[in-house]
């Protein structure tokens, strides 16, 4: 049964790169699929502007989130954990988003980001931002919303890490005479630090995989602005019926994220020296 | 008996208001209620009468159940409901089964390439399905498994996080219990039942909340596999009811939409807060 499992797992990996190397759009459709090679791959990175461009915001969202993500976390599990009045509240508040599916994020966020009659237009009585028809500011507008969407998922990690740090540290500390400053810097943050490592694989995927929203905000534009490579893996397979160059973003992106699960295992050594 | 009030005393110094701490209590405070407006709202103009629907600020209405009513009767939402109750309990039930089978099987069995297969296993967590849309999509398209449920729970039936989950488990439990069991004459799979099964209940609850909620919050994968509007599950209901009505014009329509959509999983999440987050940490870090 797991065998079966797996064997299907890795034959659908198998099975992308085997597709890649065949044009299999509205063209052949009589022919079948035909055998180009590496061409896709070529097309993709010397010729498709939309690839250069999903690809380039994709590493603008990963690079942009993870950070913040984790340095927004931190703060906010420090605070569930400590916090003595509306702890449950607050604890509320900063998970409910995780439990959203991202179509209902986006619905919400759809009217916060409405010029004028939207949420910030509304309370700033301003008419005239456009987040999502804006190219310059629609990314950010969506990290924004990204960074809401998961602070919350990526804090449950960092209670159970501040949970797992030893107490007699801080009193060691206290005693000591640290002020909270270098009670965080020379505690907390190395003791989170396998914590860390590993939130930083998981909102490094996540990068690549939440895409939901754009079918509802942008559909990636305007222009191609906000595309993600997932999300154009989608338009190329099923708007353009382009099975060959969607196989081809495929394994671009396992690429992409075999790589970043690769440098989890180098950085793995670190996880021991602190645990 | 000194010890104590020296205790209490170091444990009070650490509590002391300093302008710093208090700025960044302020702050989380705010942070926190400012995490929540977008849900406060979104409740809001589901239950507000439609016509205050873009005033904000309004006061003194009573809440109305008009905008559920009649978005109700605009799409097939008991059908996407059914739809994704069958979806959520066909792909957990599934789970269940390859999770424990193969739980145990990385955990007690001796086997040839072990070692790799599972490194093989864990590698599903970084290559997620959602990733694999394209290539599911071909295979599910070559069984003839288009439009039906099935096809949109299949790539499901097998869980990395699942399985590592129970390995790590039944590894914990004492090889004894399994030897007792043999030796009184027990086969394997009434041994995996009687003994470990029980074992493993709060391991199900975990894995099954996270998996539940993943299902039932999926979207892009069941869009592309799932074209009859009869068969569609909530989410993508959801989408395609907003994508029709005209942006902005229909806040309550959009807002008691996603209300239907969200709200058994809000409402188990608040009566389930602690079970809920635990399950989370519980599966996530090892």
């Amino acid at each position: 049964m797991i065998k079966f499992a797996i064997v299907i797992d890795k034959y659908l990996i198998g099975y992308s790169i085997w597709n890649s190397l065949y044009k299999d759009n509205n063209a052949t459709i009589r022919t079948g699929p035909v055998y180009i090679g590496f061409q896709n791959y070529v097309t993709l990175f010397t010729k498709d502007k939309i690839f250069r461009e999903a690809f380039k915001n994709n590493i603008i969202v990963a690079l942009v989130t993870v950070p913040t993500s984790i340095i927004l976390s931190i703060l906010m599990a420090m605070f569930a954990n400590r916090v003595r009045i509306g702890k449950g509240l607050v604890r509320v508040s900063f998970f409910y988003p995780t439990l959203l599916p991202m179509v209902a994020v986006a619905n919400i966020w759809l009217f916060i980001y409405t010029p004028g009659y939207g949420m910030l237009g509304y309370i700033f009585n301003n008419n005239t931002w456009h987040f999502l028809t804006d190219p310059k500011a629609v990314l950010w507008a969506l990290i924004v919303m990204l960074i809401w969407k998961q602070a919350g998922y990526v804090m449950v990690f960092f209670i159970s890490g501040l949970q797992g740090i030893n107490p007699e540290l801080y009193e060691a500390a206290t005693i000591d005479g640290a002020n909270p400053t270098q009670t965080f810097w020379r505690i907390t943050w190395p003791m989170l630090m396998p914590t860390t490592l590993y939130v930083m694989i998981i909102t490094m995927t996540n990068a690549f995989k939440m895409v939901d929203h754009l079918y509802i905000l942008t559909k990636g534009g305007p222009g191609n602005a906000s595309n993600m490579l997932l999300f154009y893996v989608y338009q190329k397979a099923f708007d353009q019926t382009n099975y060959g160059m969607a196989s081809a973003i495929t394994v671009v992106v396992i690429v992409l994220l075999l790589i970043i699960t690769c440098v989890q295992f180098f950085t793995q050594d670190k996880r021991t020296f602190y645990a | 008996m000194t010890a104590v009030p020296a205790e209490k005393k170091t444990h009070k110094a650490a509590w002391k208001m300093t302008p710093g701490k208090f700025f960044m209590y302020f702050f989380m405070y705010a942070f926190a209620i400012l995490c929540l407006i977008p849900l406060i709202w979104l409740v809001r103009t589901a239950f507000v009468p439609r016509e205050l629907e873009l005033d904000m600020l309004a006061v003194g209405w009573t809440p109305t159940f008009d905008n559920i009513k009649r978005i109700w009767s605009m799409a097939p939402w008991g059908n996407y409901y059914i739809n994704t109750i069958i979806l959520v309990a066909g792909v957990l039930a599934a789970q269940f089964v390859t999770i424990t089978m193969a739980g145990y099987a990385f955990a007690r069995l001796n086997f040839y390439g072990k070692n790799v297969l599972f490194i093989l296993f864990l590698t599903q967590i970084m290559i997620a399905a959602d990733v694999l849309i394209l290539p599911n999509y071909m295979t599910i398209t070559r069984m003839g498994l288009n439009d039906t449920l099935l096809g949109a729970m299949l790539p499901f039936f097998a869980s990395a996080m699942g399985t590592f989950l129970m390995r790590q488990t039944i590894k914990t439990i004492p090889y004894e219990l399994e030897e007792a069991a043999r030796i009184d004459g027990c086969n394997l799979f009434y041994m995996i039942i009687r003994i470990y099964l029980p074992l493993l209940v709060p391991c199900y609850i975990a894995h099954g909340l996270i998996a539940a909620s993943y299902q039932w919050n999926n979207f892009l994968w069941p869009l592309i596999v799932i074209n009859k509007p009869t068969k569609r599950l909530l989410t993508v209901g959801l989408a395609i009811f907003a994508q029709a009505s005209e942006i902005g014009a229909l806040w309550s329509d959009t807002c008691a939409a996603t209300l239907l959509t969200v709200a058994p999983l809000l409402i188990l999440f608040l009566f389930f807060q602690k079970r809920f987050i635990e399950s989370f940490v519980h599966s996530g870090i090892k």
